[in-house]
C-alpha cells in the first residue's frame, strides 16, 4: 500500500495487443486500394534497385501504348523530380513524390499525392517507388500488384540476397534484355532459378526499354490482371 | 533504413494503449519480427533506443521475438524449406507463406495505478 496517499501500489499489468505495427499504414493502403479499384484503376507498385530501369520501362510503355491518356504515374524520388519529368515527357501524366530522406513510399504519401492529381479516365496508375530493394517491400501502398524491375546486369543471385522484395512480387520485369549478347557470363536460367527459390509463383517477362522487346507482353499482362482485379473487386464490393 | 519509421509507428501504438489503460509507466514492449518481414532486428533495436526518449517508452525494454520463415504447400501442408524451389514437389502447388512476415506488437507490460474501482485491465 502506498504510504503517501493510500492509493495502492502501482500494479504491473500485461496488456495483450496483438496488432500489426504498421496497422495505420495498412488502413490507409486499404482506403487507397478501394478508391483505385472503385474508379477502375489498376495501381502497380513498381519497385527495383536504383538504376534497374523502372523509369525507362515506363517511358517504353508510354511509347507502345495506343492511348497513353489512360495511364498515369507517381514517381517517388529522394531529391529530384527528374523521373516524373521524364515520364511526363514520354506522354504519361505524372507527379513526383519527393521523399526527402525517406527510403520508401508509404500509403499516406501516395494518398496525399493522389488527392491533388487528376486521375480522370485513367485505367493504369504506376507508382514508381524509391530505388531500393529493401524498404519499399515493407509498405503496402494500396496497389493491386507489386512489380519488381530487375536488370540482367545486377547479378544472378540478387533475388536470393533480397528475398523479402521478391517474395512479395507478383511479376518480375527482367530489364535491359538487349544487353544480353554483351554479357557472356550472365546466365538467365540462373536468375530464374534464384527467383523460383524466393517467389512462390514466379512470373517473369524479359523486356528491353531500348528496343521495345517484351513491352507488348508486359502491356498484355497489365490488361489481363486489370480485368481480373476489377472483376474480383466487384464480387467482393 | 525504414526501421525508424517502424519504431515511430510502434511508439504511437504503445502511447495509444497507455492512454486507454491510464498507465503510469511502460516496463516492457513485446514484439514479433519475422525473418522475411524486411525488418532488421539490430537496426530496430538501435532505432528504438534513439527514438524512445521523451516518449512513454523511455524506460521500457524492447523484447523482440524472431519468427522463422515457414513455407508450406497449401494443399498437403508439406513444409518447403527456405532456399528450395518454392513449389510442392508432390502437388506442384506454389508454396504459401505460413510464418515469417510478422511485424507485430504482441504485448505491453505497464504499471497501472492500483486505484480501487478505477483499475482497468
Amino acid at each position: 500500500m502506498c504510504q503517501d496517499c493510500g492509493c495502492g501500489d502501482p500494479e504491473v499489468v500485461p496488456v495483450k495487443v496483438q496488432q500489426k505495427i504498421l496497422a495505420r499504414n495498412d488502413r490507409t493502403a486499404a482506403h487507397n486500394r478501394d478508391h483505385f479499384l472503385g474508379d477502375g484503376i489498376l495501381a502497380i507498385n513498381l519497385m527495383g534497385s536504383p538504376g534497374a530501369g523502372k523509369t525507362a520501362v515506363l517511358e517504353a510503355t508510354a511509347r507502345a501504348l495506343p492511348n497513353p491518356k489512360k495511364v498515369a504515374a507517381l514517381a517517388g524520388d529522394l531529391a529530384t523530380e527528374n523521373d516524373a519529368n521524364r515520364i511526363t515527357a514520354a506522354g504519361i501524366r505524372s507527379k513526383a513524390i519527393t521523399t526527402g530522406q525517406a527510403c520508401h513510399l508509404d500509403a499516406e504519401l501516395v494518398h496525399r499525392a493522389v488527392h491533388h492529381f487528376d486521375l480522370d479516365g485513367v485505367e493504369y496508375l504506376f507508382i514508381e517507388n524509391v530505388g531500393n530493394l529493401v524498404c519499399p517491400a515493407v509498405y503496402d501502398l494500396g496497389q493491386a500488384f507489386n512489380v519488381v524491375a530487375l536488370s540482367i546486369t545486377e547479378g544472378e543471385d540478387k533475388p536470393l540476397k533480397y528475398p523479402t522484395m521478391f517474395a512479395k512480387a507478383d511479376l518480375v520485369l527482367l530489364t535491359k534484355a538487349d544487353l544480353l549478347p554483351h554479357l557472356p557470363f550472365v546466365d538467365v536460367d540462373k536468375i530464374t532459378d534464384a527467383l523460383a527459390r524466393v517467389m512462390p509463383n514466379p512470373r517473369v517477362i524479359s523486356v528491353s526499354a531500348q528496343t521495345g522487346f517484351g513491352i507488348e507482353a508486359w502491356i498484355r499482362w497489365l490488361a489481363t490482371v486489370r480485368t481480373n482485379a476489377l472483376e474480383k473487386f466487384e464480387v467482393y464490393a | 533504413m525504414h526501421e525508424y519509421s517502424i519504431v515511430q509507428s510502434l511508439v504511437d501504438a504503445v502511447t495509444s494503449e497507455c492512454g486507454s489503460h491510464a498507465a503510469a509507466l511502460v516496463l516492457r514492449v513485446h514484439i514479433e519480427i519475422g525473418d522475411l518481414s524486411g525488418v532488421d532486428v539490430d537496426l530496430l533495436t538501435t532505432a528504438f533506443e534513439t527514438f524512445r526518449e521523451g516518449t512513454c517508452c523511455e524506460h521500457a525494454d524492447l523484447v523482440i521475438e524472431r519468427v522463422s520463415t515457414q513455407w508450406v504447400c497449401p494443399k498437403c501442408d508439406r513444409p518447403i524449406a527456405s532456399g528450395q524451389v518454392l513449389r510442392c514437389p508432390d502437388c506442384d502447388e506454389p508454396a504459401q507463406l505460413a510464418a515469417g512476415d510478422e511485424i507485430l506488437l504482441r504485448q505491453i507490460e505497464m504499471e497501472v495505478p492500483d486505484v480501487s474501482g478505477l483499475r482497468l485491465r
